[in-house]
């Protein structure tokens, strides 16, 4: 069993048509992930990597059995599109989508909540499952089948951590890039309350960045709850305060969200923190082999 | 987030029907003219503190006025120069109070925060003296916290009905105007009712589509400016190296590495990404504008590929033939493409991070 993701999962493309949607739904195919079909309003019938688009997410649903969704729709649409796809039925949301408002967000997340969904994003690189598929855009390359599970506040530095852990021969169970906005649909604890029981992973990996107090919660959650071991590493120690870091959510306001605070509260939970991103697969191994 | 200045704020609160004193706006002492009753002299910065630093003042005439704001229009306040002046009555009260709405990140849900010692910052406020109510995004405010608050400010129940309308009115401002956070510090309470004396509003600037009056807060770093306008994310930082990475994590995480090895990067940029090696190329311009020792560029190919990268570098190094020498760390997606074109443009390219940000370490120590 994998988390979030599983050889059920049938997926629609929420922007398929655009630029970004339809080079991404390529990657997600040639990963083996179940694409069913696209939804672009105003463009149906027409085929992308040969996969139909229809107009609206009802109709794509009832033809296809889709229960989940990757939205590559514009921020400005982005909250129309989810409530689109929550009302058609689906239950997992990943949205790539950049700049989404904070407010759309806190309504989507409560509306989700209310109808039993679970949003991934805004601004994420998304989910993936190796051997089963992904959700987003996390480059098949650095992707190996094993035993990791991988959660972060990052894109390109999730790559990276989970490049190394491939090329250390260990390989992940399944890696969620959460983004690194204010307002996630999945934060730190929600994610690894789905990692906690799950029989696929045997170690898990917290890569976390300046800014809010997500990884300090965190870090209380796996002190009490998880006994797998957990590995992390954090970004953004010689980051000035007061100044936002390109994510959204980065950023360290006053004394709150530094490094520094999130690094004490990891290792005060028994997570060992790495120095820089290769030396998260080194403490792994190690972890592992005791 | 789109900070808006007190005056800017105060014209939001009449939008909303939230009472604020008579006042008005003045660029010049020129436009004083005359001068009624003792009025209070605010000058509009985007920073706090204005009154331990000498940016407002209580006048009585027409002289100390003119004077008072001839002081203030030479001097700087965190590094702002004044954008204005706010000249307004002064409103006679009894107490003051705290108030605000704002975006509570650990909980991803709206949060109000108020307290009987308004006036000072709610930093050096006790605990105890300081109520928290967690709202609902989709449920907005009960009439029972509206009671509870109140009690818990210690108001008369003469007030309840004013008090209570400016709670709604206030959760209005919030939502409509995708604010993360509407405080209004103090809110007087005087014979006649509440006057909110101050505002601080911030406005998400990802909800900017929608409020089409705003502008981008764009910061004060000509720099940083420029960066903003072409879609670039860059903060610029006190080091020497010059520094280009993909995703911001990864962009952090590098300026960490240089630190950890002892050297300082210039700045942050994050290429974000990118299929265009003309934004790469400038990009490069960008880090080579804030006059760096030496440059690393560290690129993990994913959604931004590696020879994208290259190709970006083999143009913006035509173009601008820098002084500075370029360290490049290729990996991901097309490194290897990437790396054969750097190294026939006479451009050595590692593979790991951690090399070559020694490299670049090193180098910054010789120049």
């Amino acid at each position: 069993m994998s988390v979030l993701l599983d050889k059920n999962t049938k997926v629609i493309v929420q922007g398929i048509t655009g630029h970004q949607g339809e080079f991404h739904t390529k990657a997600m195919l040639e990963l083996g992930t179940k694409i069913v079909a696209g939804v672009t309003p105003g463009k149906g019938g027409t085929i992308i990597s040969g996969i139909k688009v229809y107009d609206d997410v009802k109709t794509a649903v009832d033809f296809t059995g889709a229960n989940a969704s990757v939205v590559f729709v514009p921020a400005p649409f982005t909250r129309d599109a989810v409530l689109e796809a929550i009302d058609a039925g689906i239950k997992l949301l990943v949205i790539i989508t950049e700049h989404v408002p904070s407010h759309d967000m806190i309504d989507l997340l409560l509306y989700a909540r209310m109808n039993g969904a679970t949003i991934i994003g805004p601004n994420c690189p998304g989910i993936a499952v190796p051997g089963i598929g992904k959700l987003g855009i996390i480059p098949n390359s650095v992707l190996k089948k094993g035993r990791i599970g991988i959660i972060s506040r990052s894109g390109t530095l999730t790559y990276e951590i989970v490049n190394s852990v491939s090329v250390a021969g260990l390989g992940e169970s399944t890696v969620i890039g959460m983004g690194g906005d204010k307002v996630p649909g999945t934060d730190f604890v929600d994610a690894l309350k789905l990692f906690k029981d799950d029989g696929d992973t045997d170690a898990i990996i917290l890569v976390g960045e300046i800014g809010g107090g997500a990884e300090e919660e965190a870090a209380t959650f796996v002190k009490w709850n998880i006994k797998k071991p957990v590995v992390g590493f954090i970004a953004g120690i010689y980051a000035p305060s007061g100044k936002r870091m390109g994510h959204a959510g980065a950023i360290i306001s006053g004394n709150t969200g530094t490094a520094e605070s999130k690094i004490n509260a990891f290792k005060s939970a028994g997570i060992e923190v790495a120095k820089n991103p290769d030396e998260v697969a080194v403490l792994l191994k190690r972890k592992i082999k005791r | 987030m789109v900070n808006l200045l007190e005056f800017q704020g105060k014209e939001m609160f009449r939008k909303y029907n939230i009472p604020v004193p008579n006042g008005r706006l003045l660029k010049s002492e020129n436009e004083i003219k005359k001068l009624d009753d003792p009025s209070v002299l605010k000058v509009q910065v985007p920073t706090g503190h204005r009154g331990k630093s000498g940016g407002i003042s209580i006048v009585k005439t027409l002289t100390e006025a003119c004077k008072a704001l001839e002081n203030m229009q030479k001097m700087s306040f965190d590094g702002f120069s004044p954008k204005g002046f706010l000249l307004e009555d002064m409103v006679k009260h009894t107490s003051e109070i705290y108030i605000s709405i704002s975006l509570d990140r650990g909980r991803r849900s709206p949060v109000l925060i108020a307290s009987s010692r308004g006036g000072v910052d709610i930093e050096n406020v006790p605990k105890g003296k300081i109520v928290t109510f967690n709202l609902n995004q989709l449920i907005g405010i009960p009439n029972y916290v509206k009671r509870q608050l109140l009690k818990d400010l210690g108001l008369k129940e003469t007030l309840s009905g004013e008090l209570y309308s400016l709670i709604d009115r206030l959760w209005s401002l919030y939502k409509n105007e995708d604010a993360e956070l509407v405080e209004i510090n103090p809110l007087a309470v005087t014979e006649n009712g509440l006057i909110a004396l101050d505002s601080k509003i911030s406005i998400d600037d990802d909800s900017l589509f929608r409020h089409k009056e705003l502008s981008p807060d764009l910061g004060t770093d000509p720099l940083e400016i420029k960066a903003k306008k072409e879609g670039i994310a860059f903060v610029r930082l006190d080091g020497d190296i010059g520094l280009i990475a993909n995703g911001a994590g990864l962009t952090m995480a590098t300026i960490d590495q240089i630190a950890l090895l002892g050297g300082k990067a210039g700045d942050f940029l994050d290429l974000g990404g990118t299929d265009d090696p003309a934004k790469v190329a400038k990009a490069i311009e960008l880090v080579a504008e804030s006059n760096p020792k030496t440059v690393l560029i560290n690129v993990f190919g994913g959604v931004t590929k590696a020879d994208t990268v290259a190709n970006g570098i083999v143009l913006a190094v035509k173009a601008i033939k820098p002084r500075f020498k370029i360290f490049v760390r290729l990996n991901g997606f097309n490194a290897e493409k990437g790396k054969k074109l750097l190294t026939a443009n006479g451009i050595k390219a590692f593979s790991e991070m951690g090399e070559a940000v020694s490299a670049v370490v090193l180098a910054s120590k010789k120049v």
